[in-house]
């Protein structure tokens, strides 16, 4: 199958951005967006769909199996990760493939998420002491630490904005184990209310997009019990 | 200008990087940590099965004497006795550190669960599912995060290693490129390097990240810091080729029931309960990679891992994202259909000699992690290199601290990055990937071996090969002339020319890089600082 990669390209300290297409012929049925950047930047001398000479295409990539985060980027207008788009899902005609767009864009298809880590921080997001590690919390425990802060959720929230109070739903899950299994979480709660309940309008679109399926509807009613709700722990 | 007058600094913030950090901190030791992407996209997230420890859980009897055992004998007996003594003894108190930073081990009842993993035959392996490397690392993430709120780590996610000086046998400096920013700083100080596995000189054909590029440990052999065990390359049984990469099927499918399988005269034959009726499947990973070489080299076709024994309850609660990731990428559902697998390049038990306490040959310089060759010997034990990271990563920060002192970091210049210094080119890495692996396959002999130094030898004077490949290459040699040294077979090396493992060669590898000649020698495990410097 023959597709045409659209790619949204910014050169390093530039802040103009501009299109530029390339071919590339599927190797496999299950190739994914990130094998065709990969063979795309190792032709031999590079060229566009128009022939003219052209740049490697730089992109974050390093598990290449949706378990980094690295690879977020915006193909057809939904964010996703590359290495686990399928080009045969996104069918034969022209895709699109831009950066994510809540973040300041370094080059290309790179951004600076240093927003989501800067976040947790703002949260305290930590333990300050041993944790429960109650049986029953397992589950969510388990599938709140399998977050990859890819920024995904963040993309398609309505309410998030770099900068401003409300931090969005990546630093939900790590909040909201933490709070679960600490016993003293009178600050955090504040915290809690303060940069995610108070700002989420319950679109609930990052439950839909988030690669690896962590459902944040059931985060956040977790986290609301204990730091809104202020019932007791088990 | 000086960053702190008494600090260490850290690169590569994966499990070892990360455990380095927490353990300065906790001793209000300031340290800088290095790395080309956030711990977040590390190589350890990927880790599956689980890490090891004899906690006795299960009522088996097991104790840190018997994971010596078998760490000993998994690396036919050219680990340090000492070093890895440390490593299994004080396995239990990592794992039940671990417990208390918040990492929701798989339990039952309060007891905390352990699987059976490849050459143990106590079930001796504690896991968080199938995804234990990303959920360890989540809590270790968590617990940085609180000494960086504190002032004493400070992370510097998006910093590749490029550069080394060494002077007498000591550290002087290294210098990092900021990715986003293109500016390159040089910094001084103790320092220690956690960057993962030489995957990088087999690019698009392990089972590893991309990130781990195998540039910071080309950079160092070429800074004179002494290299060890580099013809030691793990290729793992169950791997899977997937776009850019080989997917690996964990060991915990074999722990938890999987077996493999061949066609013989059109019948399933479960070669490894044929030939191994105590380990079966679970023997240690360099036996069973060899056994399938040549069960299809003799009856031709596919091998295939059989798991639609394994219970749903087993599915659910202990494998579930496997299960997942097998579906996605190769549309097979593996509690229906058996999967095709083969063994893929999958962990590096070489890499940058350290002594007991992580300290290389170069004063003022540490290793820790898969980075460092120090507990696996000839063939790592799964769920071994996850507690090497940690209990590594933790004595090195110990060592470090000791000679903890001012470090200095000079100003960014945005015009100090050359890409013919600093950069790497695709057609090199990939001429260079394919020379070794023609002469470190499963099954190794000196005719390729000896073509492989050629191809080398002519590509190394190829126009315009930029420092950096230059130094890649000076690696790749040292990594093939080890292995032509090593006239035996043991572990992940073997030799069809010398099928039998020598008395003579109990005994480790080092290879250093002096007067602009690569040597090779053999030295007593752990004893190598002493002898090298001799
Ligand atoms: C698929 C898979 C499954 C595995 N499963 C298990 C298991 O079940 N049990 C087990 O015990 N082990 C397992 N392993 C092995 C284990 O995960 C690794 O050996 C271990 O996590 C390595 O940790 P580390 O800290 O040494 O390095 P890594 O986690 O690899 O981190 C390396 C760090 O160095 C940085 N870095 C690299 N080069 C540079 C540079 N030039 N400049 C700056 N930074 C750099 C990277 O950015 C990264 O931060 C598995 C490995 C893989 C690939
Ligand atoms: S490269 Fe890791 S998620 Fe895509």
């Amino acid at each position: 199958m023959r597709s045409v990669l659209k790619i949204l390209r910014r050169d390093r300290g530039d802040n103009r951005s501009h299109w530029q297409c390339f071919e590339y012929e599927s190797q496999s049925e299950s190739d994914t967006v990130a094998a065709a950047l990969n063979s795309i930047n190792s032709r031999n001398k590079l060229v566009d769909i128009n022939g003219a000479p052209a740049r490697a295409i730089e992109w974050e990539h390093s598990c290449l199996q949706k378990k980094c985060g690295a690879c977020a980027m915006v193909i057809n207008g939904k964010p996703c990760l590359a290495c686990g788009t399928k080009l045969s899902e996104l069918g034969s005609g022209c895709i699109t493939i831009q950066p994510l767009k809540k973040f300041p864009v370094i080059c290309d298809l790179v951004v600076d998420r240093s927003i989501l880590f800067e976040n947790l921080k703002r949260m305290r997001a930590w333990l300050e002491n041993d944790p429960y590690l109650s049986e029953g919390f397992q589950d969510l425990a388990y599938e709140s630490s399998e977050c990859i802060q890819c920024g995904c959720c963040l993309e398609v929230c309505p309410n998030f904005y770099t900068g401003g109070s409300f931090f969005g739903m990546s630093v939900l899950p790590v909040t909201m184990r933490i709070i679960s299994e600490s016993a003293e979480y009178r600050e955090l709660s504040k915290l809690y209310s303060k940069h995610i309940y108070n700002g989420c309008g319950k679109s609930l679109a990052c439950k839909k997009i988030c690669p690896k399926g962590i459902d944040t509807e059931k985060m956040l009613v977790n986290a609301n019990i204990l730091a809104v709700w202020k019932r007791k722990k088990r | 200008m000086i960053y702190t007058k008494k600090g260490v600094n850290i690169i590569g913030a994966g499990l070892s990087g990360l455990l380095a950090a927490m353990t300065l901190a906790e001793r209000g030791i300031e340290c800088a940590v290095y790395s080309s992407q956030p711990s977040e996209r590390a190589q350890s997230v990927l880790a599956e099965g689980g890490i090891n420890a004899a906690l006795d859980t299960m009522g088996e009897k097991d104790s840190p004497d018997e994971h010596y055992n078998d760490t000993m004998k998994g690396g036919c007996y050219i680990a340090s006795e000492d070093a890895v003594k440390g490593l299994t003894d004080n396995a239990p108190d990592m794992v039940k550190k671990l417990c208390r930073l918040g990492v929701p081990f798989n339990r039952d009842k309060g007891r905390l669960l352990l699987r059976n993993f490849g050459g143990q035959k106590k079930k001796r392996t504690a896991f968080a599912k199938s995804s234990t490397g990303k959920i360890i690392m989540t809590a270790l993430i968590d617990e940085v995060r609180k000494y960086e709120n504190k002032g004493l780590v400070k992370r510097y996610p998006h910093h590749e290693l490029i550069d080394m000086t060494t002077i007498n046998g000591r550290l002087e400096s290294f210098a990092v490129r900021d990715s986003f920013s293109g500016e390159v700083f040089s910094v001084t100080g103790s320092t220690i390097l956690c960057t993962g596995g030489l995957n990088g000189f087999f690019e698009g054909v392990t089972t590893g990240t991309t990130q781990n590029t195998g540039n910071a440990a080309a950079i160092a052999f070429d800074a004179g810091v002494l290299m060890s065990g580099l013809e030691f390359i793990q290729y793992h049984p169950t791997t899977i080729g997937i776009c850019g990469k080989r997917m690996l099927i964990s060991e915990a499918a074999r722990g938890e029931g999987g077996r493999l399988y061949i066609l013989r005269d059109g019948k399933p034959w479960y070669f490894m309960e044929d030939k191994y009726p105590e380990l079966k499947n679970l023997m240690p990973r360099d036996v069973v990679s060899r056994e399938m070489f040549f069960a299809s080299r003799e009856y031709g076709g596919e091998i295939f891992l059989d798991m639609t024994g394994i219970k749903d309850t087993i599915w659910e609660k202990r494998l579930s994202d496997l299960r997942e990731e097998i579906i996605s990428y190769i549309h097979i559902d593996p509690r229906i259909t058996p999967v095709p697998v083969s063994p893929g390049i999958h962990f590096f038990m070489g890499g940058i000699y350290t002594d007991n306490r992580h300290k290389t040959n170069i004063d003022g310089l540490y290793a820790a992690g898969e980075a460092a060759c120090i507990y696996h010997g000839a063939n790592r034990l799964g769920g071994n290199s996850m507690l090497g990271a940690v209990y590594g990563g933790m004595t090195a920060a110990l060592s470090a601290a000791e000679t903890a002192g001012e470090i200095r970091q000079s100003k960014p210049d945005g015009n100090a990055c050359n890409d013919h210094m600093f950069g790497s080119s695709v057609m090199i890495r990939e001429q260079l990937r394919d020379i070794l692996l023609s002469g470190l396959g499963i099954v190794r002999n000196e005719n390729e071996l000896l073509q492989s130094l050629d191809k080398l030898s002519l590509l190394e004077k190829e126009k315009n090969i930029g420092a950096t490949d230059q130094k890649r290459i000076r690696l790749g040699k040292a990594m093939i002339l080890s292995a032509l040294k090593r006239k035996e077979s043991r572990g992940a090396h073997y030799r069809m020319d010398f099928p039998e493992t020598s008395d003579k060669y109990r005994k480790q590898s080092v290879a250093l890089y002096h007067n602009e000649k690569i040597e090779i020698d053999f030295c007593h495990p752990g004893d190598a600082l002493k002898e090298v410097q001799k």
